[in-house]
């Protein structure tokens, strides 16, 4: 049947095989998607660098008068601003999760299905642990990518309404005030201030890992993973994109494929 | 309250103040005084003068229990010398364990008289913490612990003031690790308005100015989230610092003993709490408005926040976190966390490098310049006209 031809297709022979594996260019990424990412990218790097000097400022000037300067003024100043910009990249991409392509849906997010537990394990055994060579080929992320982004829009969020709840005090905007209610949790403003220090190393955690992890697929992989977050185009082998598995939740990530030279088994699909 | 407020017999304040020598012009200063604190309008004089013309002793009992009475002496330190007398005198404090002339059996009698005879009238002032370890055996007054005691004095109270962070927050009995599980009154008193007046102890004239608040509108003033009077406590001490032009300047005191500090400037680096600090310090200063921490070139520690003994060192920036040894700032943390990854990072690439060498680089049949070769020939021209 088609299943069978499909799978013999796929599992590539030990043998060095003659022709090259036939790739196509897949519209993945849209523009929002990518408009988000480098915004997204814009405003953290902002936001860290402001932040990290409003909580140890160098000693830029040691002395003078005060009327003669405003730096920290102006550091601050760019925080705030980049925190409302990060406002509304971050609304922008919670949008896109309900309007955009289904490898931008919220769903990808969220774990809902078994199938995604299994995909989170062999992307481990793979990526990871390195034990497998059975990639996953998703056409967006993958699984434990998805996730971890979730968790970082978490993280966003927790900054965000941290970050305002701390600026209330100099804001009369109605906006930083939405979330003065968070402050009574931590106990004092400066318990809440310290947790909004920390999330600053969890984002640098996340870029550190993140920017590695895109390197790695883009070397491993070679299906132009930089290249998509400019372009928005992924490379996917042909096959995999015509397989009638390509059209699960995060789209191909059902077809696993040997890479290996010693070629491996046919693992069972996703019904 | 107004049975007791109208009654013939209890002379008004203002009656009492004369009786004890107070002129007409003294009287109108405390007014003015007054009603500048709590930042009323102009005729907010004449309604604090009327109230206090007017209406008569507000009973008070002021409960004292895990604290070191630095909020009394505050009180006492209150700039303006009559508000001491009449709070104290005048307002009558019913009873108090450190000012009252009775002691013993008699002390215990006029507490009990005082919430049976104004049950529902009166005030209770709440100066420490409230132990509920060992069944509240570390704090016990007159053969009752402090929880029963507060539990029994609020029950038959109009409002609770809870004086300073002991009463708001625990304060330093409450400090990790707590060993007498001290809790504020809000932790044991759930049905009944308590107006936090913070501070380790709070600005004398905060005091003064909530009670007479109390006195003059006989309703609770106006709290922020955490339960403060806004009128106090709504503005940080960072904003109402004189030496914050230097803190947007970015001029910074960064040792104690620089030339920095001889020119007074922003304790920021020096871990001043001031940016995060709820306090009218700034604006009402202490010790009749001579100075407060900040101007005489100590940072503020956050005395009115919750858990600032916890947050320590008081002079750095960051707090220490727990359970990651001395010195562990989130800072030190992050750098070392990211400085793991990194070096987990380049594990996994010398990994990857070994394990996928496979699909590393050239595969078979991927090679360029054989493809190149394998091109078919147009078959009107070369095969590369452009080369």
């Amino acid at each position: 049947m088609k299943s069978d031809a499909m799978k013999s297709e796929c599992a590539r022979p030990a043998a060095p095989a003659a022709a090259p594996r036939a790739f196509i260019r897949v519209y993945v990424w849209e523009a929002p998607v990518r408009l988000f990412h480098w915004a997204n990218v814009a405003c953290l790097l902002t936001l860290g660098a402001t932040g990290y000097l409003i909580g140890s400022p160098p000693a830029f000037l040691t002395s003078g008068d005060a009327s003669s300067g405003y730096w920290f003024g102006t550091v601050r100043f760019v925080h705030f601003l980049a925190a409302y910009l990060f406002v509304a990249v971050m609304m922008l991409r919670l949008y896109w999760a309900f309007a955009g392509n289904k490898y931008a849906r919220w769903r990808n997010f969220l774990p809902l299905t078994r199938q995604q537990a299994r995909d989170a394990v062999q992307v481990a055994k793979v990526e990871l642990l390195q034990v497998s060579n059975e990639s996953l080929e998703p056409m967006g992320h993958n699984v434990v990518a998805y996730f971890t982004y979730a968790g970082t829009f978490l993280l966003a969020l927790f900054s965000i309404v941290s970050g305002f709840a701390l600026y209330a005090a100099t804001s009369q905007s109605w906006f930083p005030h939405l979330f003065i209610r968070i402050i009574p949790w931590f106990g004092s403003e400066y318990t809440l201030r310290a947790w909004h220090h920390a999330a600053l190393w969890l984002f640098a955690l996340f870029v550190l890992i993140h920017v590695y992890l895109c390197i790695y697929e883009d070397y491993v992989d070679g299906r132009g993973a930089i290249s998509s977050m400019i372009g928005g185009w992924k490379f996917v082998p042909r096959d995999v994109a015509a397989s009638p598995q390509a059209q699960g939740l995060s789209g191909g990530g059902r077809r696993r494929r040997s890479r290996a030279a010693t070629g491996g088994q046919q693992p069972p699909t996703a019904p | 309250m107004p049975a007791l407020l109208e009654s013939p017999v209890v002379p008004t304040i203002y009656e009492q103040m004369q009786s004890r020598g107070v002129n007409r012009r003294d009287f109108l200063k405390f007014c003015a005084w007054m009603s500048a604190y709590l930042g009323l309008q102009e005729s907010g004089i004449a309604q604090i003068a009327r109230a206090i013309e007017t209406r008569r002793r507000l009973p008070v009992v002021w409960m004292h229990f895990q604290e070191c009475t630095c909020c009394s002496e505050s009180f006492l330190r209150s700039s303006h010398p009559i508000v001491a007398d009449i709070l104290l005198d005048k307002l009558s404090l019913d009873y108090t364990e450190t000012l009252q002339a009775a002691a013993g059996q008699q002390a215990e009698e006029v507490l009990q008289d005082t919430i049976k005879r104004y049950r529902g009238e009166y005030v209770m002032l709440v100066e420490g913490s409230i132990p509920i370890g060992a069944d509240g055996a570390y704090c016990v007054v007159g053969g009752k612990s402090a929880i029963d005691s507060v539990r029994e004095v609020a029950a038959g109270a109009k409002a609770i003031i809870a004086w300073g962070n002991c009463a708001c927050a625990g304060c330093v009995q409450s400090a990790n690790p707590n060993p007498t599980q001290a809790m504020p009154v809000k932790a044991i008193i759930k049905d009944k308005p308590i107006i936090h007046v913070q501070g380790c102890p709070p600005i004398a004239e905060v005091m003064a100015g909530v009670l007479v608040h109390l006195l003059t509108f006989d309703r609770l003033p106006q709290l922020d989230a955490l339960g403060r009077p806004k009128v106090f406590y709504s503005a940080r001490v960072h904003d109402t610092c004189y030496r914050r032009p230097n803190f947007d300047a970015g001029l910074f005191v960064e040792t104690f003993d620089d030339a920095n500090a001889k020119k007074g400037y922003c304790l920021y680096k020096m871990g001043c709490r001031g940016p995060t600090t709820y306090n009218a310090c700034g604006s009402l200063k202490w010790n009749n408005g001579t100075s407060f921490p900040i101007q005489s070139g100590h940072p503020c520690l956050g005395c009115s926040e919750a858990g600032f003994w916890d947050n320590g060192p008081f002079y750095r920036r960051l707090t220490n976190v727990p359970g990651f040894g001395i010195e562990s700032t989130a800072d030190r943390l992050g750098v070392t966390a990211l400085g793991a990854t990194a070096v987990a990072l380049a594990a996994h690439a010398a990994v990857t490098r070994v394990r996928k060498r496979d699909t590393i680089g050239e595969q078979p049949g991927e090679n360029a310049e054989a493809a190149e070769a394998s091109r078919p020939t147009p078959p009107d021209g070369p095969a590369n006209p452009e080369i």
